[in-house]
């Protein structure tokens, strides 16, 4: 880490409410804190220069901020923590603790206010936060005397981490982080236990389990924890395994039981399996609406068994036949000792058949380069992505072994994400490759944050833009739904030149532009001691597929990309221009 | 949404600011619709009661049950549907009165067990408290004489039977300490529930 200039004073000299906060930060084992200073944070951020154990990364944006802390959280299964300060400090987090409320991200939220006798006067810089994320948050506060401080932090954390984890923001009014502390800094809460599901309702999902033809297991993000459980489950009744979006490496892609993603933009053999399935046994998720598709249809045959620590998300979308309300790990383990496996001859093969209609992408685009990217990647590694095109297709194509090596914006599809979520993540583990696939489109939301690698040095991270100088899935959904209108979706003249863009940051750039350039591309890439760029300039107008266009159900997906005019790229071509000339 | 009704729900909360938003605010985003809402506080220091009724069918209800529970604020709901319960709003109601009708409203009022609490040459306002069966049956009786203005507090609502619905063990071994604003909370798992234990 460079040295920026940090005073580190041994002395800490009279306890402020600042002061307790870092110190109560410091208790709970918060090494990293991400943030950007203001006017009405700025006593804690004095208070920082006497707490040299808690290191704060100043990003260049509050947003990039609450992804770092994302990537931070998602990739270490730890709380994360970002701070801003009043008003459009604090306004700027907004979009991250809604992703993280989506994502059930731990993370703790720290914002400065005006001083409390000018909150409600709309004085400088004030946003009443607490209002504002009132419904993207698990919980906020607003610190109103200076000895419950501590104990308002301690207790932020422990409902941020506890039961189905999420976003708590605290808020701290600047007197009160001048204010004298007398009290004491609390210890952390013991993490509490989950609960473990009722036998009865184990016993109900072993008899259906029991009885089944055609079962199919599905793991969303509340599963990535239960990952070992997961496995031994499938293998020991030897049920085919689904990851969402949010649950990919809760299984390892390499047992022959992986199906894949299911969903809008998920395998076929996922989603086939979805609507032939007698029995599916969905751990840990919620059945989003881009999981299911049109609701009436999804899983018309099964009878569905729905372990979930969270009980409004029982019954929310999908009608449960068998809840399971508990930890997800206590329940696939349960489920696994009652295993009674039974040859399903007709199911595998039937599912076998799915899974050799897997597309793999064989012409230059941007399902080439993104598969030639994530071939390369070591089980270790993190791959992060953006939002869109690139990131289904990273979904879809990289392998997972392990869980919490896929980190991207799921529930809100955030653009913007994907580089401030990789940069935390590369801090997290700064001995793994933090590798991100982003799209010209949202590299360019959060674009700004290359300086914080360069600011501390990061090493490890390395960013991949896919290029199609296109909004791409906006561009997509309007080629298949909107007769191919090209509404204000062509980047391409505006685009900056990536690599000058990443050089003037210090960070080395590459490029590739055919197949038969992308190789070595990606060699010097990976192989660059430093953080680096590769662009991949693709061209404009592939897609991804298969789909399951919105209100579709799952079995009314397309499965491969429809076959072009010929002259289908010209237009496209045409449209865009005159897109951008108007 | 079949079999779409009023359900009546007590919800026990921490008395903190914003707590009526965040409540509310739940039921506005998720679209579930209040039909009436009365709060007050209770006879333990920290905690207040709020009744709501809610318009939907059981399933509608039980989310909206559920997604209350998540609520860090929120100490236990009751759904008043599930055991018998004592409902009772108040009604002030300004009738129209005539030397002619003066008598006749007076008696009607009485036969409801209502109170004059304001007297004026043209008008008289009632007080009537009851369910909701007593206070539609007295506004109907009043109707033809000519309502000028009422205004109702929305429903309240205890459990019969002599448990009281805040049980002792919300509260630790100390009296009121858990409840009051400070920030020791009771772990969820340990919060009685009151909704049918699908689990």
């Amino acid at each position: 880490m460079a040295d920026n200039g940090k005073q580190h004073a041994p002395h800490r000299g009279d306890m402020t409410g600042a002061k307790a906060l870092w110190a109560t930060l410091a208790n709970h084992g918060i090494s990293t804190v991400f943030g950007y200073p203001g006017g009405a944070i700025m006593p804690v951020y004095d208070a920082l220069t006497f707490y040299p154990e808690v290191r704060h990364v100043l990003t260049r944006h509050e947003q990039g901020a609450a992804h770092a802390a994302e990537g931070w959280a998602k990739a270490t299964g730890e709380i994360g923590v970002c701070m801003a300060t009043s008003g459009p400090g604090a306004t700027n987090l907004v979009t991250g603790l809604a992703d993280a409320m989506l994502d059930s991200v731990p993370l703790l939220a720290i914002t400065g206010n005006v001083a409390s006798h000018l909150m409600g006067t709309d004085a400088f810089q004030e946003a009443d936060i607490t209002g504002i994320t009132l419904p993207i948050t698990k919980h906020n506060y607003v610190v109103r005397d200076v000895e419950e401080l501590p104990l308002i932090v301690a207790e932020a954390i422990r409902i941020a981490r506890s039961g189905r984890p999420g976003p708590v923001l605290v808020d701290i009014p600047k007197d009160i982080q001048l204010a004298a502390f007398h009290g004491e800094i609390p210890a952390p809460h013991a993490r509490p236990e989950a609960p473990a599901p009722s036998p009865e309702s184990v016993e109900r999902a072993l008899e259906l389990l029991r009885g089944a033809k055609k079962p199919v297991i599905m793991a969303g993000g509340g599963s990535l924890d239960a990952s070992a459980e997961i496995t031994a489950l499938a293998r020991a009744w030897d049920i085919p395994v689904i990851t969402t979006l949010m649950g990919l490496g809760a299984f390892p892609s390499s047992d022959p039981l992986w199906l894949g993603m299911p969903g809008m933009h998920g395998s076929v053999a996922a989603n086939r399996a979805i609507s032939e399935a007698d029995v599916l046994l969905g751990i840990g998720l919620r059945f989003d609406d881009r999981v299911t598709g049109r609701v009436s249809g999804f899983a018309p045959n099964a009878a569905i068994i729905h372990v979930e620590l969270d009980a409004a998300e029982i019954g929310k979308i999908i009608r449960t036949h068998v809840p399971v309300r508990g930890d997800a790990k206590q329940a696939a383990q349960l489920l696994a000792e009652g295993a009674q496996p039974t040859p399903r001859p007709e199911w595998k093969a039937q599912i076998e058949d799915w899974k050799s209609r897997t597309v793999t992408p064989e012409t230059y685009g941007a399902g080439y380069a993104v598969k030639a990217v994530v071939d390369r990647l070591r089980p270790d590694d993190i791959l992060s992505s953006d939002v869109g095109q690139h990131q289904m297709l990273a979904a879809q194509l990289a392998r997972f072994e392990k869980p919490r090596r896929w980190i991207n914006s799921g529930g809100l599809g955030t653009m913007g994400f994907g580089l401030p979520a990789a940069i935390g993540a590369g801090m997290a583990e700064p001995g793994v490759r933090s590798v991100v696939i982003a799209g010209d489109g949202g590299f360019q939301m959060t674009a700004q944050e290359l300086a914080t690698l360069k600011m501390y040095d990061v090493r490890n991270v390395k960013i991949c833009i896919i290029n199609n100088s296109f909004l791409g899935m906006v561009r997509q959904w309007q080629e298949l739904f909107h007769e191919k209108r090209y509404s204000e979706v062509w980047l391409g003249d505006s685009n900056p030149d990536f690599i000058k863009l990443a050089g003037a940051y210090d960070v080395p750039g590459y490029r590739a532009t055919t197949a038969e350039e992308l190789p070595a591309a990606i060699d010097a890439w990976l192989s660059d001691p430093k953080s680096a760029l590769l662009e991949v300039v693709v061209p404009h107008e592939h897609g991804v597929f298969p789909m399951v266009p919105a209100g579709a159900a799952l079995y009314e997906m397309i499965e491969t990309e429809p076959v072009r005019s010929p002259d289908l790229s010209a237009q496209m071509q045409d449209a865009a221009e005159e897109a951008s000339e108007a | 949404m079949t079999d779409t009704r009023d359900h009546l729900l007590s919800i026990l909360v921490r008395d903190e600011p914003r707590v009526l938003t965040r409540i509310t605010a739940l039921f506005g985003r998720r679209g579930y619709n209040i039909r009436s809402l009365s709060v007050g506080s209770t006879e333990h220091p920290g905690v207040s009661r709020m009744t709501i009724v809610v318009s939907g069918d059981r399933g509608v209800v039980e989310q909206a049950i559920r997604q209350l529970e998540k609520l860090h604020d929120v100490v236990r709901i009751i759904d008043h549907s599930l055991e018998k319960y004592v409902d009772r709003e108040l009604v002030l109601v300004k009738v129209a009165i005539t030397p002619e009708s003066r008598v006749e409203v007076r008696q009607i009022a009485e036969d409801f067990r209502s109170r004059i609490v304001d007297v004026g040459r043209h008008a008289l306002t009632f007080e009537v408290t009851g369910d909701e069966g007593k206070i539609t049956a007295f506004i109907e009786q009043m109707r033809p004489f000519g309502i000028l203005e009422t205004m109702r507090t929305g429903r309240i609502a205890l459990t019969r039977g002599s448990n009281a619905d805040i049980p002792t063990h919300v509260y630790h071994e100390g009296e009121t300490q858990a409840l009051q604003p400070t920030l020791e909370v009771q772990p969820r798992e340990e919060r009685a529930r009151h909704v049918p234990n699908l689990f």
